[in-house]
């Protein structure tokens, strides 16, 4: 494909409550084996887009090491490569990224030496499957200075956390409204763009000269009417992870068979990083309905409705329903927990009950595991 | 080339016939084993876990499976600049042309590959043994006693002493004798077939000999060498270590791993075995599906019954299906209703709805009953079993089968259908 990938993976949101005391949005675990990073990073490769340049600056300890290496996603190339941007000083510069243009700009040596005629621009937080090239087809074919691709929102979702656009008969984008209080359309942008390079450079660089940073309000939504901005619309699974609520549902999604066949066993594959656990093991007293395991896991007791991460341990007697618990937890003996997201590598103690009322209870407890 | 220490040689070309159908396609080091790995993996993780990072495999028999899943050695980190993983199979010569015909010919047949990195010692492993060993500290045992072959040994319980090949060794631990199937044997130390040769004595030894036919280290190259004076060393092992030779032990190492705390475990942090994986997405368990005692591989679909077996990945047992002290490979798929007692089913295999096998009285294999026997129904790579019908016990099935191989819809206990390829 005839263009680089930016993976725009920066952000925070208090919409994910304490899960983002952790990692930042895009190093999210998601669907037991990946991070939410991985689908798009796998929808880069499997478009054959062999640049990828992630942009990160919250929190990015996890995503980091989840990128350590760039092989899992067929990116250790001598052409191309993966590349991982965080912020830093330089002579004329030494801000943190203070938006999405500005985390561009920041690197637009990168852009400038690159040689592809097209920039693929992606954030790190949906979860999706896409080729991207009929993308860049139809970008081609519309003369278009902008392609948005867009999706209709699930069903119920909290429609002021989107940017929400209108297009006309010809995919043209007549509206676009960044998180508005009260929304006028379902469609919704996925945060996914097609631009030549060069406009890349010439838009972001004058939007550094006005003093503005924000690739969606100051430049999608102040260029709309001076601009040909093209919607294209993706209209197979798409999530956007980025509240506790939408996390929830997401991971939950996974237990419909349509949604696991059709991002974890079609073709094209969503890749991670291999982790090299062995299997996972149900002993006697494992009870185990509608669920989702990952490797490693051991599981001793009774599972239901729930997403089990990898290398999760589930003592006797306990209870785990209509929950998600993160890598490596570990959960006691005669435990119940409901309605919670129990966080990564945390200890419940036995005869405790964590249920989520209402709501969807986060529980990072901190526990000593081995302090018993 | 960079000097290498020790580089590891692994013999990886045999057919394992005793595991009769389940090798008919693969050889035996790339069978698979506990739901996720095959039998190479362990060698292959020893090596780089004890901080071997030149590896040669030989491979001679049926290498595509083999081939790709070693790939450049990436699941290893054996993707090196310099050494890394080779796959080393038998070639053509100006002159001399010739297979692999015995474990040290094969050897004798690299000698170039081994000159290359110009290393002081030797190991050599073979691929058809499930254990963790640390190499290292064999190789330190060896470097102490300034011996010139190591030969590790395992202490069997002296009345199963007789069916393996035994070492006598005099109180330093160095081998004062060789027994092989002794009737009475003096020693309970049965080697294990891993060496460590000091580099220079390995390389005279297998030119000195290089015209025996079948040239074998156990046969031919330990007892030159101890006729020799060389000195010769026994590495006592004391862990877990189980030949999977035979379809027996093969199933009973299998259903080891199942225990609660099992012998061999895989879920521990330290020595870690690794493997090439080409499915990772998460297993589902059904609504109505009861899974206890099992190990269940990534992605697999289990809507039915599972109990005290082991499923690789990918595996789908549909609803009503009963999968009982089994081993069911990669990609396999149990239909609505089936009920699979006892068995080894293959890869990408298909148990058609409502089939029964492993079911009824034990009868003696027709086909080997030195092969088949345990008990067990053994279906090899790529089968197919139609709708209905009843397999029993000691059989072995492969290929494409369709109701038309099953008189009255059942294969009695003892029975084969082979219909891919050579009988196996």
């Amino acid at each position: 494909m005839k263009a680089l990938g930016i993976i725009l993976a920066g952000g925070n949101s208090s919409r994910m409550k304490n899960l983002s005391d952790k990692r930042a949005i895009s190093a999210m675990p998601v669907g037991c084996s990946y991070r939410s990073i991985d689908f798009t990073l796998s929808n880069m490769t499997n478009s054959h887009i062999q640049t990828v340049a992630v942009l990160s600056q919250y929190n990015a300890r996890s995503l980091n090491e989840h990128l350590n290496s760039s092989k899992w996603w067929n990116f250790g190339r001598k052409q191309g490569g993966l590349f991982l941007f965080t912020p830093t000083v330089t002579a004329d510069n030494s801000w943190w990224y203070r938006g999405t243009a500005d985390a561009m700009w920041q690197n637009i040596d990168f852009l400038k030496r690159r040689h592809e005629p097209y920039v693929v621009i992606a954030s790190g937080d949906c979860v999706y499957k896409m080729d991207f090239n009929p993308v860049l087809e139809y970008h081609i074919d519309k003369q278009a200075d902008i392609t948005l691709v867009c999706a209709k929102a699930p069903e119920g979702d909290d429609l002021t956390r989107y940017g929400t656009v209108k297009l006309d008969a010809d995919g043209l984008l007549t509206d676009f409204e960044e998180k508005p209080m009260v929304a006028h359309s379902n469609i919704v942008s996925t945060g996914v763009y097609i631009i030549r390079r060069r406009k890349l450079i010439e838009l972001l660089e004058q939007c550094n000269q006005e003093g503005r940073y924000n690739f969606v309000t100051d430049i999608l939504v102040r260029y709309k009417g001076m601009k040909k901005i093209y919607g294209y619309m993706l209209d197979t699974y798409w999530s956007n992870i980025a509240t506790v609520e939408a996390y929830y549902n997401t991971n939950m999604d996974f237990l419909k068979p349509e949604v696991r066949n059709f991002l974890f066993r079609e073709e094209p594959k969503i890749y991670s990083k291999a982790y090299d656990l062995p299997p996972a093991k149900f002993n006697q007293g494992s009870e185990v309905h509608n669920s989702l395991i990952g490797s490693g896991s051991i599981i001793n007791s009774r599972v239901e409705n729930s997403v089990l991460f990898k290398k999760v341990f589930v003592g006797n007697n306990s209870i785990i329903k209509n929950s998600i618990i993160l890598n490596g937890a570990y959960i006691g003996d005669n435990v119940r927990v409901e309605n919670c997201i129990v966080e990564s590598n945390e200890t419940l103690l036995s005869d405790t009950t964590y249920i989520g009322d209402g709501e969807i209870r986060i529980v990072s407890e901190n526990n000593n595991r081995y302090g018993i | 080339m960079v000097k290498k220490e020790m580089i590891a040689m692994l013999l990886a070309g045999g057919q394992g016939s005793r595991l009769g159908v389940l090798t008919s396609d693969v050889a035996k080091p790339a069978v698979a084993f506990g739901g996720k790995y095959r039998i190479i993996d362990f060698p292959l993780s020893n090596c780089i876990n004890s901080g071997i990072d030149t590896v040669g495999v030989l491979t001679q028999y049926q290498p595509l499976v083999l081939n790709t899943h070693i790939g450049i050695g990436i699941p290893w980190d054996l993707d090196r600049n310099n050494g890394g993983v080779s796959v080393l199979p038998p070639y053509e010569k100006s002159d001399n042309s010739e297979w692999y015909s015995g474990t040290a010919n094969a050897i004798y047949q690299n000698l170039r590959f081994m000159e290359n990195y110009n290393p002081d010692y030797v190991l050599i492993l073979s691929g058809d043994h499930i254990y963790k060993m640390d190499y290292e500290a064999m190789l330190d045992f060896h470097k102490q006693n300034q011996a010139d072959v190591t030969i590790a040994a395992l202490p069997v319980p002296m009345e199963e002493a007789s069916r393996f090949g035994v070492v006598v060794t005099d109180e330093d631990n160095r081998i004062t004798e060789f027994e092989e199937k002794p009737p009475q044997p003096k020693s309970n130390l049965a080697s294990m077939g891993i060496y460590i040769f000091s580099w220079p004595v390995l390389r005279d030894a297998l030119i000195t000999l290089k015209d025996k036919s079948n040239l074998d280290f156990g046969k031919h190259v330990i007892p030159y060498l101890h006729e020799n004076d060389k000195r010769i060393y026994a590495y006592e092992f004391n862990a877990y270590w189980k030949d999977v030779g035979t379809l027996g032990s093969y199933w009973e190492a299998n259903m080891e791993l199942i225990d609660l705390i099992p012998e061999f475990n895989l879920y521990e942090e330290f020595w870690k075995i690794y493997t090439s994986q080409d499915m990772i997405e998460p297993q589902y368990i059904g609504e109505h599906a009861k899974v206890s005692k099992a190990i269940v591989g990534a992605g697999d679909r289990i809507e039915g019954e599972v109990q005290n077996s082991v499923l690789g990945a990918g595996v789908v047992v549909e609803e009503g299906a009963v999968v009982k002290d089994s081993i069911i490979m990669k990609n396999t798929v149990i239909h609505k209703g089936a009920f699979v007692d006892k068995s080894i089913v293959a890869e990408n295999c298909e148990i058609g709805a409502g089939a029964q096998v492993g079911v009824g009285e034990e009868a003696e294999s027709k086909l080997n009953a030195s092969i088949y026997s345990f008990g067990l129904a053994t279906i090899g790579d790529n089968s197919v079993i139609p709708e209905g019908v009843t397999v029993g016990k000691n059989t072995a099935i492969r290929g494409v089968t369709t109701l038309d191989d099953y008189p009255n819809k059942e294969l009695e206990s003892g029975g084969y259908i082979i219909k891919a390829g050579e009988e196996a």
